[in-house]
């Protein structure tokens, strides 16, 4: 990170550029909301905007872009720990999703139910 | 007693002990957030249908860009602090905090017309996870603004004091409230838009 007042100064112009690209971006998911596209690729292009937005401000307002290697552990950690917790759905929902369970009839039996 | 390396870097991580103390804060912030996010896509894929178009788009589209300025007055203070550009940091401070306040006032009156039509939590799988998530957010935003107004109050002391430290400070208290926008510019397309 910066301490020396001419690349603060020069860092202020690249806040403000990524503020009016957010801005810019952020105008470009809703006005993609008025096409009605199909929800799969409705959830891509969504999920793709606001991903490029998160990485601009992770970048760049929070100065990811030069950080230390203590912080980049940190994160890579973290980030392994998400995806496990993003694919914990498809394990829980693979089986059942979109099919009907019928109901087991008659009073649970020892076999079926009652622990 | 002294807090160890507040303004200069321990030699063995390269960092202050604040530094990577918010880092991991915000890495426990990250799981807290992503199970949530989970458990709305087991809810959502799991569900025989979803609402669309219950959400005020315009409102929740005004609170991105609410939220997105914020970033951007935020970061202003922060570096114009590095300036000693005192009037400057408070002019953004004070601009981060106003900011968030309008958020929070939209998300009251949104809130207010759920409750009107008796969409509370318990009416629906979707108004119950919508409600956790934007609840829990504005929870965070609420915490901004306080450690915002310290700032802007009795923490400005330490301006006179140290001012290395207390540029620190407002870094820390950036990197927060970006990730507050961070999470926003995720939830609004997936609560409001899909």
């Amino acid at each position: 990170m910066h301490s020396d007042p001419t690349a603060i100064k020069k860092s202020i112009r690249t806040y403000m550029l990524v503020g009016a690209a957010l801005l810019v971006f952020t105008g470009i998911t809703v006005g993609a909301n008025q096409f009605h596209f199909g929800v799969p690729v409705a959830v891509t292009v969504a999920l793709i905007i606001a991903t490029m937005k998160g990485s601009m401000v992770a970048s760049i307002f929070m100065h990811l872009s030069a950080e230390k290697k203590w912080i980049y552990g940190a994160l890579i950690l973290t980030i392994l720990g998400f995806v496990i917790l993003m694919t914990v759905p498809i394990f829980t929902t693979m089986d059942t999703i979109g099919k009907h369970v019928p109901a087991i009839g008659g009073a649970p039996t020892a076999e079926h139910g009652g622990h | 007693m002294n807090i160890p390396y507040t303004v200069t870097e321990r030699p063995d991580t390269g960092l202050t002990n604040g530094k990577l103390g918010i880092w991991l804060f915000l890495a426990s912030e990250v799981m807290l957030f992503g199970a949530l996010f989970s458990t709305y896509i087991i809810l959502r894929t799991g569900a025989p249908e979803w609402p669309h178009g219950e959400l005020n788009v315009l409102l929740g589209a005004v609170n991105t860009v609410i939220l997105i300025s914020s970033s951007v007055t935020m970061v202003m203070a922060w570096a114009t602090l590095k300036l000693k550009d005192w009037a400057k940091h408070r002019l953004y401070l004070i601009g981060t905090f106003l900011l968030a306040g309008v958020f929070l006032v939209n998300k009251y009156f949104e809130y207010k017309d759920h409750f009107e039509k008796g969409e509370t939590p318990a009416h629906s799988t979707f108004t119950a996870i919508y409600f956790t998530l934007t609840g829990l957010h504005g929870l965070h935003i609420l915490g901004g603004m306080i450690v915002m107004l310290y700032f802007l109050g009795p923490g400005t002391k330490l301006w006179k004091k140290n001012p290395d430290q207390f540029t620190n400070r407002i870094e820390y208290t950036g990197l927060y409230w970006h990730f507050v926008d961070l999470v926003w510019i995720f939830l609004f397309p997936v609560l409001y838009l899909l």
